[in-house]
């Protein structure tokens, strides 16, 4: 099992200093992330849930060592290179970097407006030198273009002459051209139609089968999530609550904020109206979280004990893990 | 057949589907060309630059006569006179040749300058808001002590530390015009650099310098030729400003700004010894303005007005 873990985190925390606060005042901090545990296996399409403002883009970029990491390790194996990502040195950075790439949420954002398509999709490969000849620069990305279904016409023009869809699909094959191991897609389908998000979410299920690639997959879209993902994470202020096989999650969610956030897929079912368990209330400010266990402000279950001691995660079947102090007793109910 | 060949230009230019890189860019060309022809003012802007670059390259066809060439008997003529359109100066040289042949010294001077202070201003700015910091304070108040002079006056003092002299001219103006240039290019950059592309570039192990010359100055290149355009009617003014005060252009050489000192004497008696190298320089200005606001139009939607 353990050999089968590509990205391994154990207590990650990222915390950004604010600003402010005066010369002699505390020092405040958000704490985006805190002591997540979390084993990404190879070749998986692992989900990561949770509303905004939860860490999950935090998480997903401190595990390409694109956040500041405060504490914490993440041991990265992908069978050829084993890196500790919190201590890279200069040199294993640059390697790590072809190994892993992020796709960006705004594919109107993330394409720079004066290249061609065929140079954006080609500055990984120069950058990390990949290829040594044009020629052979022009062949990857040919081939990368041709997966990610985009014409041999598509790749000299420039970005504004695309649609959403196809923006993204630029950005996956930039993603993927230097072949990495792990990507993380940060809410990838988020900003496009749901027409055109299950056409990106077919090729990126295709793309995985085929080069193997382990997928992060963040995202506040539960059916999306459920669509793609064999396994998923879900964060509540900076925290894990709860992480198991999609399957088992959907089917026996442990959690009451999974509990939640699950009963508010909306339904198609027209009769099916104003059943949602409803969340009360804002996510508290990451600045100045509650004590306890973070979710007590919003819970329709919190006792006295929720509001002192914070619950770790506790293993409660195969693979499932809950961060509750009451899982057990809220089963029956 | 050449109506034919006409439209193939034309539909190979309109493409949607490139069939290489250059087509692609030659087209984009020509997409920003048909909107600034829908201009009408821009492109008498354009006309009028057009006109002096004919009249610089061909000076010696154009020319009547010899600019330097002294009468005294027949000085300040007036227009319309016998052989000089527009008259003569004091010396009795011929003003439409000597016109002429200012527009080779002006152009020169705005070459030069529209080179030189852009390229400054982009290195510095771009530098500065890429890397923050106190490379950032440090390089931008020095732009900020270059910019609360006024701007002839600390030409003047360059000019005057340096010699007189087109050359110092140059350099005293350049010294004079990069700060504005850097102020955008650090604006600009500012925004990029947080944009998500920039962020994609850095996660494939892009250095600094990578990111500065290939992505942040190919998109801080469109508002400088904007800027550049638009402050070239400026550094006209301050070369003639530098000339009339007798810094520039040393005599007997036709720059228009010392054309209107000398005139200036004889401004009463003989008004179009300055008046017409003074049109020639509003002339001038006046084309750069409107061709700049075109390109303004053209490159940088966002900051023109929609309509």
């Amino acid at each position: 099992m353990s050999d089968n873990i590509l990205i391994k985190a154990r207590d990650l925390s990222v915390h950004y200093p604010l600003s402010g606060g005066g010369l002699f005042g505390p020092k405040r901090v958000v704490r985006a992330t805190e002591g997540v545990n979390i084993d990404i296996e190879k070749g998986s399409f692992f989900g990561l849930v949770g509303e905004s403002g939860s860490g999950k883009t935090t998480l997903g970029r401190a595990l390409l060592k694109a956040a500041p990491i405060t504490r914490g390790t993440i041991e990265y194996d992908d069978g050829d290179v084993t890196y500790d990502i919190s201590t890279l040195d200069a040199k294993q950075l640059k390697d790590y970097r072809s190994r892993s790439q992020l796709i960006f949420q705004d594919p109107y954002a993330a394409l720079s407006p004066r290249m061609t398509v065929r140079d954006i999709i080609a500055e990984p490969l120069e950058v990390m030198g990949l290829t040594s000849t044009r020629e052979e620069t022009d062949e990857r990305v040919r081939e990368i273009a041709a997966k990610c279904r985009l014409n041999l016409e598509h790749l000299r023009r420039f970005p504004h002459a695309f649609s959403g869809g196809q923006r993204q699909r630029i950005s996956i094959a930039r993603a993927l051209v230097s072949k990495p191991k792990f990507v993380v897609a940060d809410e990838s389908v988020a900003a496009l139609d749901v027409s055109i998000q299950a056409d990106v979410l077919n090729l990126l299920k295709e793309i995985q089968e085929e080069m193997g690639v382990t997928f992060l997959f963040i995202s506040h879209d539960l059916s999306v999530v459920a669509h793609v993902c064999d396994h998923v994470a879900v964060m509540y202020l900076g925290r894990l609550v709860e992480t198991a096989p999609t399957k088992e999650l959907f089917a026996a969610p442990r959690h009451p904020y999974t509990k939640a956030l699950l009963s508010a897929i909306p339904s198609l079912d027209p009769d099916d109206r104003g059943t949602a368990q409803k969340l009360i209330g804002e996510i508290p400010s990451p600045t100045n979280p509650p004590p306890g266990c973070k979710f007590q402000t919003r819970c329709p279950n919190a006792i006295d004990k929720c509001r002192v001691d914070e619950p770790k995660l506790e293993h409660s079947s195969a693979g499932h893990e809950v961060a509750c102090h009451r899982w057990q007793e809220l089963m029956d109910t | 057949m050449a109506e034919i060949e006409k439209q193939g230009l034309r539909a190979w230019l309109m493409t949607d589907t490139p069939t290489s890189r250059r087509h692609a860019r030659f087209a984009a060309l020509y997409a920003g060309w048909l909107t600034l022809k829908a201009n009408p003012m821009a492109m008498v802007g354009l006309a009028i630059l057009i006109l002096l670059l004919g009249m610089a390259a061909f000076a010696p066809l154009l020319s009547p006569h010899d600019p330097f060439e002294q009468n005294l008997i027949g000085r300040l003529q007036s227009m319309g006179a016998e052989g000089h359109i527009l008259g003569t100066d004091s010396l009795g040289r011929d003003l439409l040749s000597r016109v002429i042949y200012g527009s080779r010294i002006t152009l020169y001077i705005v070459a030069l300058v529209a080179l030189i202070a852009p390229i400054v201003g982009l290195l510095v700015g771009t530098v500065a808001g890429y890397t923050g910091g106190i490379v950032d304070a440090i390089l931008m108040r020095i732009t900020d002590i270059f910019l609360a002079f006024p701007r002839l006056v600390l030409a003047l003092a360059f000019v005057a530390a340096l010699g007189a002299g087109i050359e110092n001219a140059v350099l005293a103006i350049s010294l004079t015009a990069w700060p504005p240039y850097a102020r955008i290019a650090r604006a600009e950059t500012l925004t990029i650099r947080n944009s998500d592309y920039i962020a994609a570039v850095k996660l494939q192990g892009a250095g600094a310098f990578r990111i500065i010359t290939k992505h942040i100055w190919p998109l801080c290149i469109s508002s400088l030729i904007v800027r550049v355009t638009l402050d070239m009617a400026g550094v006209i003014l301050a070369a003639a400003g530098l000339g009339f005060l007798g810094l520039g252009a040393q005599p007997p050489s036709p720059e228009w700004g010392a054309m209107i000192s000398e005139g200036r004497r004889f401004i009463l008696d003989s008004w179009w010894v300055a008046t017409i190298p003074g049109l020639a320089i509003f002339t001038v200005s006046l084309g750069f303005n409107l061709l700049g606001d075109g390109l303004r139009d053209v490159l940088d939607p966002k900051d023109g007005d929609s309509a």
